[in-house]
């Protein structure tokens, strides 16, 4: 039992403002140290580090983590701005045999660093702002898609942002949709199904509503077609992007908000589903570790990767047992993104397409796409955000295959950027097969 | 509605996934679940069968002559030596070229980073130029910001181990690494891909850079040993480069945790899973189970009807006719233990041990441990037996070191009991399913 948790005066009946954690000062910090003890110096996750495999000025997630955590119990030892060379892709974290919460433990040292040592005037820090809370400039470039299309495209926009912001010109900007998500769903006027019985609350995040709503849309459709009554609440960024630069007010805020909606949801009998893989770890895993308002748990433990949950409350295998997907798609290479590999989550969709006829989807192997986020938006890490996504572009070029699939939206840009093909979300598959394309279902018709 | 399978195997070592292809193998849909990555990254890549015998005799020149005279509950003795040696061929069908020693029923000699020799039955490709046993000379490389492999001393321990052949070992700076702790998978990469580095002469490949360095403190030896960090993916190429470069024959010392041939032998393990259609889930525990209702019949134990996986906080049902638990031992959270009783942790199996924990060990460090041999009692369908010798579960079995009654650490036989049982559960689940 810690400290924090043993009541000093039996506790205080009738006071329900008692914070047992603020009885102590020093326990308002969380408590990392049975975590650097786990650690028995394997160094399995340096093995599993692909920025340290590409680049040797990275020491690595085992010194970034306990190491780092021990030194800094030293007076005067400042956080090593190495830290900020992780990509947050958090392989560390399923590779550790001693369950050490390493990303959890980056996160907090991240979070410190760029507190305490980062210049809040630096090209870097405002750079890493804005690409950390993408979510607060989306709906402006929303408001006007075309507009901010066509000048982002500029070459003269990307010179701009690499030499002021330090944000590569190598990529292309992910285009807005002329139609966000939300206002989609508002359109259409909400659920079309009513189920108190089958009820999910979507947690669509910010790449789904304003950049590719197809995916939204398309998880809307599989639900309904399912009998589900879905609630789309009120959301912020799921945080992930904040926790990888540092900015954990930033995060502690969408939490705050995101834990409030979706615990409301909870309450009105519905589960908590993402399509994002990024987001549904940040939801299961990140908050538990970093945050604690009320309801943080139960967020967690009810929240699932949209199509998991299907295979658990579905009988999703017999549903698909001879659909087909018509000729919208063809074979896919298949990438598993490093979110979804730590959630156990790496061989799904492999398995659920595996029914479809007519199409096959090819693993491309377990390398990460390189990009993690907005790691590899930053005009420092261009390089290594390449040399780490070589593995899997060649993999891609070899599978059988013209179209990428993948659950993540920023591994689809790196995807797409290192092959050219287009790339589908698993959700989009899915739809083709149980409800018809996109398409057909609004007009009623196939074009052909 | 569980995630469903025939045969669910509980552990991605070496006994899980032995288990899991073997199940494969004899038509079964199987799924593979371990709660974290593989820990194959800590294994040597060797293959040993028993390189000494329970009571210290050794090293062994054939271990599977030594099998008969095991003690009853002895892994080896519950399967019997047929199945162990049925065990090695389906490993060697599987590795194909990547492995050497089947010709034989001898141990092999491995010389490992120490400069120790140890004896095993299967050894890499890497690592065939480098036996003991072979009387040519060796030059041990080392490099200096590699310190786990020290060539000078190893080679020094090879001599007076009374190795029939001259080592000489040196130090050497490698072209392109920096960094003093960088990752023995940034040495790898460099010469995999192989990328280009920056040296004296101008920018050549990490290979080329490499035998360039190690060329001037070749005296005339026919091979030459470097740590196992030699390429990952393309590891063959990588030293088939360099024995060109240097005229020499190149091989491999294998190295403690972590390990490149552990993780070659890994992507071999899981390459072969995917290709017999294996589902394999990572990163996640299994954490609690729950049984049907009732037995078969009166008297008999229920079944375990399902798992619980834990998926970051969220609780997965997953479904299969029979189970395979390969979870480890002490080490690997297969056994635990805490002030009062050893235990383990999923179906909370019986594990015996004295009821004092301190009868739980020697005084004697390398004495003999009682705490070495903890693990599971099974029965010869390795089927985990509770306190009264009744099965704890009709549908579980158990391999690796999960099971009790051999202290593999002594006895060099870790990888042979995991293939031998893997195996054999595997081949039993497959075989009972419904």
């Amino acid at each position: 039992m810690s400290d924090a948790e043993r009541p000093t005066d039996g506790g205080v009946s009738g006071d329900d403002d008692f914070e047992p954690i603020q009885v102590f000062p020093e326990a308002e910090e969380m408590d990392l140290r049975p975590g650097a003890d786990d650690c028995y110096k394997c160094s399995t996750c340096d093995t599993n580090c692909p920025v340290a495999e590409v680049d040797d000025e990275f020491p690595g997630p085992k010194f970034q983590g306990p190491e780092q955590w021990r030194l800094k119990r030293q007076e005067d030892q400042d956080v090593d701005d190495s830290v900020m060379k992780c990509s947050n892709c958090m392989r560390c974290d399923s590779a550790c045999p001693s369950d050490v919460p390493l990303s959890q433990m980056h996160n907090t040292a991240r979070g410190e660093y760029v507190e305490e040592q980062m210049d809040k005037f630096s090209r870097e820090y405002v750079r890493n702002r804005i690409l950390a809370n993408y979510r607060r400039l989306a709906p402006l470039g929303s408001m006007f898609p075309r507009t901010t299309n066509f000048v982002m495209g500029l070459s003269a926009t990307q010179w701009l942002g690499e030499k002021v912001l330090g944000i590569t010109s190598e990529r292309e900007l992910p285009e807005f949709a002329t139609e966000t998500f939300r206002e989609w769903w508002t359109k259409r006027g909400g659920a079309q199904v009513t189920n108190p019985d089958k009820r999910i609350a979507y947690f669509h995040g910010c790449y789904a509503n304003y950049n590719t709503p197809e995916v939204a849309k398309a998880l809307v459709r599989v639900y309904e077609h399912l009998g589900y009554e879905i609630m789309v609440p009120d959301q912020h960024c799921s945080g992930t992007p904040m926790f990888a630069n540092g900015m954990l007010e930033d995060a502690r805020r969408s939490a705050e908000t995101n834990v409030r909606e979706l615990a409301a949801a909870l309450e009105d009998g519905a589960d908590i589903v993402a399509s994002c893989s990024s987001c549904s770890m940040s939801l299961r895993q990140e908050y538990p570790e970093l945050f604690d308002f009320d309801g943080t748990d139960d967020v967690a433990e009810n929240t699932w990767d949209a199509v998991e949950y299907l295979r658990v409350h579905e009988d999703l295998e017999a549903e698909l047992e001879g659909t087909s997907v018509g000729d919208e798609f063809d074979d896919f290479a298949y990438h598993a993104p490093c979110h979804a590999r730590n959630q156990g989550l790496d061989g799904q969709t492999l398995e659920v397409l595996a029914p479809i006829d007519g199409v096959e989807a090819h693993d491309v192997g377990d390398s990460c796409s390189g990009i993690s986020g907005t790691y590899g938006w930053k005009a420092e890490n261009y390089e290594t955000s390449m040399k780490i996504g070589e593995e899997m572009v060649d993999h891609m070029e070899d599978a059988d295959a013209e179209t990428g699939l993948t659950e993540c939206p920023t591994c689809s840009m790196q995807m797409e950027h290192g092959t050219g093909y287009e790339i589908t979300h698993t959700l989009e598959v899915l739809e083709a097969a149980l409800v018809g394309t996109a398409e057909s279902t609004a007009t009623g018709a196939n074009a052909q | 509605m569980a995630i469903e399978d025939d045969v669910l195997v509980i552990g991605g070592g070496l006994a899980g996934a032995t288990a899991a292809l073997a199940a494969a193998d004899r038509g079964a849909q199987v799924r593979l679940v371990s709660a974290k990555q593989s820990t194959l990254r800590h294994a040597s890549g060797l293959i040993d069968v028993l390189g000494y015998a329970p009571a210290g005799d050794g090293p062994l020149a054939d271990p599977f002559a030594a099998l008969e005279d095991l003690p009853a509950g002895h892994p080896y003795e519950r399967v019997g030596g047929e199945a162990v040696r049925e065990a090695l061929s389906f490993f060697d069908e599987i590795a194909g070229d990547a492995y050497e020693g089947g010709h034989t029923d001898a141990n092999a000699l491995v010389p490992t980073h120490g400069g120790t020799v140890k004896p095993t039955a299967r050894y890499p490709a890497s690592t065939a130029d480098g036996l003991a046993s072979d009387d040519r000379d060796a030059l041990l490389v080392g490099f200096e910001t590699l310190p786990d492999f020290d060539a000078p001393l190893a080679a020094s321990h090879l001599k007076a181990a009374g190795a029939p052949f001259e080592a000489r070992g040196v130090t050497v700076r490698f072209p392109g690494i920096v960094r003093d702790d960088a990752k023995i998978t940034r040495y790898a990469h460099l010469l995999d891909q192989p990328e280009t580095v920056r040296t004296d002469r101008g920018e050549t490949t990490a290979r080329e850079a490499l035998a360039a360095v190690v060329e001037p403190h070749l005296e005339g030896e026919p091979r030459v040993g470097f740590p196992a960090v030699l390429g990952d993916d393309h590891a063959d190429a990588v030293r088939a480069d360099l024995g060109d470069r240097l005229g020499v024959d190149v091989f491999e010392v294998p190295m403690g945790p972590p390990s490149l041939p552990g993780m070659r032998l890994e992507d071999l393990l899981y390459d072969a899973l995917a290709e017999r259609g294996v589902r394999v889930t990572t990163g996640v525990p299994v954490v609690d189970y729950e049984t049907a209702a009732d037995g078969p019949d009166g008297n008999a134990p229920p079944p375990i009807d399902h798992v619980i996986v834990d998926r970051n906080g969220t609780e997965i049902p997953h479904r299969a006719d029979q189970y395979v638990l390969a979870t480890g031992g002490l080490v690997g959270k297969g056994v635990e233990s805490e002030r009062g009783r050893v235990f383990e942790p999923i179906f909370d199996c019986h594990v015996p041990h004295a009821a004092d924990r301190y009868d739980w060990f020697v005084d004697d460090v390398f004495g003999d441990q009682p705490y070495a041999q903890f693990g599971l009692p099974v029965d010869r369908d390795l089927r985990p037996l509770d306190a009264d010798d009744g099965l704890e579960f009709p549908n579980l079995r158990g391999a690796g070191a999960v099971l009790g009654g051999y202290d593999f650490a002594a006895e060099k036989s870790g990888a042979g009991v995991s293939l031998a049982t893997g195996y054999v559960a595997g081949q039993r689940a497959a075989e009972e399913r419904q």
